[in-house]
């Protein structure tokens, strides 16, 4: 620009804040626009001085604080009950209490972050240089003495009358504010390294994700491998400790482990007196034992079979998702529907077993799930078989209006 | 100095409503800089042999706490105590301890911001520094018990080759995120507070170097009124989101315990109980370390016995609080008629581990009760050694909460006595190491009290006084 100013404006250097005070009253009503003032510590009133107009801060935190929980909400829906919906102790797969300390942690902390990146960009910082710091006086604007600073771009500027407003204002002493913007380029090497090291940073990040969406035959990289090769004896193996050289130890003779006291065949094996699986359940069938075993089902059956039993777990799902992917096709057998006809003309007692020692890749869950709580799954499993292939005309007569809606 | 608190407080015995001055000794805006800043710059004059003598032995720690890790990663967390039934041992202990102690910072910058109680100022800054370190001192403690840290990721939601996401329904996920937002809005808290001292440290710089880092940290303020508005509602802000922060964290690291079924755990006591703890201890921790700075580097005008009386008093309601809780404990336990939670108690205070439930109580109850005299709460030395007394008492609350409960549960069977290990004492060493080479670099390199800060209440002051018409 041909007639750009020489300076860049004015500034007025005082003792006290409440000089400085009287002397933002005056410029004020003098009708300048873009001027401030710089002061070691806010000074209270100053706002009223200046004209300053709330900031528009609390929103942008507010819409922040807002944006978090609802991440937090998707995050922890999504994750838990939609992508990888995962029964675990029978709990719901989404519940508003147990979502709270997330959901309250994310919007704190996406509305802090957001405070302080607002206030910088707001203020129009990080700046890396200012002209007025080209002024040696003004080194104690941060320390203990108020300045205010006029702008040689507002319309109404014209140096000898500001001088003389300023002047008549008490001010200590005026300077004018250099233009030496050319003096104060970054050094070229600096912001160089800044780009190179910028540029290095992402590829870390470029190498963890071509690893991510690679797939290898090669075992995974264990830097460490004392989990996979640890010093521990194993079923069968020998060993110099004991006499007889096995490590398994056989129980002490004429001891019971508690509850290991299995009398009852029928309830413990599932069998009747002639040695063949029991045709009904060895116990009085009640709703409690219905619920129970509907409550046990959830948990330990629903990751493979499904809530209704048919086959279609989550587990079952992201294993038929991912069949004929590279590495993914490691011998899967699905489960099992167990409304299959099959399965349903299957006596009480072969379910049993079938839940107690496993069957093909199902492993077994005779460690996991009491006798009872066995016999009330196989309770369960006849309500879902015959749910399976009920019509409307075993919905009792009074019921079916519910049904319908 | 003291003289001249003595008799501001011989008037406030005369007169309820006068309060001791918060700065001392003629303080002008210049003098507040050349005191604070000049701890800093000082060095570069006559380099303090206390402070490297210290850096030494700190630094040394901490490489100490290096070897130690680096040993825990190639050999596995077997080289602790942790072991059959007492799985969480030391490291969580100390966890839960530093945590505890990181309350106090953000407290003082939030919730007495809030409360518009001036003396913060001249503590807020040290104490808010204190409450990262901590903090990170914390943070290593669950990564490195993890065991294989390499899988660490795992915690946080982060598509991984397992196609398995992390179990929101956990408090120990909880844990994670309370935790680390908590670090990240303290320490965005603490610069934004530093912003405005940085830039007086830039404009007091003689050498380019120095002048170019603080003008970089410092982002170019020039104290602009414009900017002091926005910044000033953006602390305020801060300060709103901050202060149910601070209670939630230590909230959630009681729901660890206290969500799970172990007798003496299962409490509903305990998120409230563990936030009157923290800031006990966090308050403990400031009054350890700015009794010798403030001695050390002459800034007993600007920390006061007021501001030091003021603490006292803050140790002494939070340690009646954690000493009510002990006791409504029992009184729990027996009135819930239930026989786990009753042997619980009861070997708490008598069975193997009654030498650290009654140090806890010593320490913790007893100790601060002496802060009820005002001459104990104006002896320097005094107050000095029974915060740390109140430290020590709360590595052991810690340590009894976790270590008894764990070790004596349901079946008889299956208890079982924890003996920690040389490395675990090491690695509690060790974080201490990590924790003063931290500090002393705070307070070698950044501006210890919050100068701009306290300017404002030197104004206040002056023109309160103005307008008393000076009959003091």
């Amino acid at each position: 620009m041909e007639n750009q100013p020489e300076t860049l404006g004015l500034l007025a250097e005082y003792e006290t804040a409440e000089e400085l005070l009287a002397a933002a009253e005056r410029v004020r009503d003098g009708g300048y626009k873009k001027w401030d003032t710089h002061t070691p510590f806010p000074v209270h009133g100053i706002d009223d001085a200046m004209g300053i107009k709330p900031t528009i801060l609390p929103w942008i935190v507010l819409m922040a604080a807002a944006a978090g929980t609802v991440t937090a909400l998707g995050l922890q829906w999504f994750t838990n009950a939609y992508d990888y919906p995962f029964k675990v102790s029978g709990k719901p797969l989404f519940a508003w209490v147990p979502a709270f300390p997330v959901t309250f942690e994310l919007t704190v902390l996406f509305a802090g972050i957001t405070t302080l990146l607002g206030m910088l960009a707001l203020n129009r910082l990080p700046r890396l240089h200012n002209p007025l710091f080209d002024v040696p006086r003004f080194d104690r604007a941060t320390q203990d003495r108020f300045f205010l600073s006029l702008d040689a771009t507002d319309p109404l500027y014209n140096e000898s009358s500001a001088k003389a407003l300023l002047a008549g204002s008490g001010a200590q002493a005026i300077d004018e504010v250099p233009d030496l913007g050319a003096d104060h380029k970054l050094p070229t090497w600096m912001w160089q390294t800044a780009v190179v090291i910028v540029f290095l940073t992402f590829v870390p990040l470029g190498l963890i994700v071509k690893a991510r969406f690679n797939i290898t035959d090669q075992p995974a990289i264990h830097i460490l491998t004392d989990m996979d090769y640890q010093a521990s004896y194993r079923y069968g193996e020998q060993v110099p400790l004991f006499a007889d050289g096995r490590a398994m130890r056989p129980q002490v003779d004429g001891t019971v482990a508690r509850g290991a006291l299995m009398e009852d065949d029928a309830l413990h094996l599932g069998l009747d007196d002639q040695g063949l699986p029991l045709a009904t359940l060895p116990m009085e069938v009640t709703p409690e034992l219905m619920a129970r075993g509907q409550e046990r089902f959830d948990i330990f059956c629903t990751p493979c079979h499904g809530e209704l039993g048919l086959g279609d777990g989550m587990v079952a799902r992201r294993a038929a998702a991912n069949r004929g992917k590279a590495g993914m096709d490691g011998g899967w057998v699905p489960p099992t529907n167990i409304t299959e006809s099959v399965i349903a003309g299957q006596a009480d007692g072969e379910l049993y077993n079938v839940i107690k020692n496993g069957i093909r890749t199902m492993p077994a869950y005779g460690d996991q799930i009491p006798a009872a709580d066995r016999w009330a799954i196989v309770l369960y499993m006849r309500a879902l078989q015959r749910a399976a292939t009920s019509t409307m005309a075993d919905v009792p007569a009074d019921q079916r209006g519910a049904l319908n809606q | 100095m003291s003289s001249q608190y003595d008799i501001q407080v011989v008037q406030a015995e005369e007169d309820p409503t006068f309060r001791p001055d918060l700065v001392m000794g003629g303080a002008t805006y210049k003098s507040i800089d050349d005191d604070v800043a000049g701890v800093a710059e000082g060095f570069l004059e006559k380099p303090s042999l206390v402070w490297y003598a210290m850096f030494g032995v700190s630094v040394s720690v901490l490489g100490m706490l290096g070897a130690v890790v680096a040993y825990l990663l190639y050999t596995g967390v077997g080289i602790w105590g942790n072991q059959s039934p007492v799985f969480w041992g030391w490291p969580i202990v100390n966890f839960v301890f530093w945590v505890g102690i990181a309350h106090a910072g953000t407290l003082i910058s939030a919730i007495l911001f809030l409360l518009k109680q001036d003396w913060r100022t001249g503590i807020n800054r040290f104490a808010e520094a204190m409450t990262i370190f901590a903090v990170c001192c914390a943070g290593l403690f669950p990564a490195i018990h993890v065991g294989r840290v390499w899988f660490v990721y795992f915690l946080f939601p982060i598509p991984n080759q397992m196609e398995l996401w992390p179990q929101f329904r956990s408090p120990l996920l909880w844990d994670v995120f309370a935790v680390s937002t908590y670090a990240t809005v303290s320490l965005l808290f603490w610069y934004m507070g530093l912003i405005p001292d940085l830039a007086t440290f830039r404009d007091r710089s003689r050498t380019k170097l120095r002048k170019f880092l603080y003008g970089a940290f410092s982002m170019g303020w020039t104290g602009s009124s414009r900017h002091w508005h926005r910044y000033e509602k953006a602390y305020l802000i801060l300060a709103g989101l901050a202060t149910p922060l601070v209670l939630s964290v230590h909230t959630v690291v009681s729901f660890d315990f206290a969500v799970s079924q172990l007798p003496g755990w299962h409490t509903t006591i305990f998120p409230p109980y563990f936030v009157a703890g923290a800031i006990f201890s966090g308050f403990a921790m400031v009054l350890t370390l700015i009794i010798p700075v403030r001695s050390i580097f002459k800034l007993e005008h600007i920390v006061t016995l007021r501001h030091i009386d003021v603490m006292t008093k803050i140790i002494l309601a939070t340690g009646s609080m954690v000493g009510y809780a002990y006791a409504l404990e029992f009184f729990i336990a027996w009135y819930s008629g239930n026989p786990y939670e009753q042997f619980a108690f009861t070997n708490r205070a008598f069975g193997p581990y009654a030498w650290a439930y009654w140090i806890m109580v010593s320490c913790n109850v007893i100790s601060p009760q002496l802060f009820w005299f005002k001459k104990i709460r104006h002896n320097i030395a005094a107050i000095w050694v029974i915060t740390i007394f109140v430290n020590i008492g709360m590595w052991f609350e810690r340590f009894v909460i976790t270590i008894t409960s764990l070790s004596r549960d349901f079946l008889p069977g299956s208890w079982g006595y924890f003996s920690p290990t040389l490395f675990d004492a090491l690695t509690l060493l060790g974080s201490f190491g990590l924790f003063f080479t931290l500090f002393l670099l705070f307070i070698r390199f950044l501006p210890i009290i919050a100068m701009a800060e306290v300017k404002m209440i030197l104004h206040k002051q002056n023109t309160t006084k103005e307008h008393q018409g000076g009959h003091h």
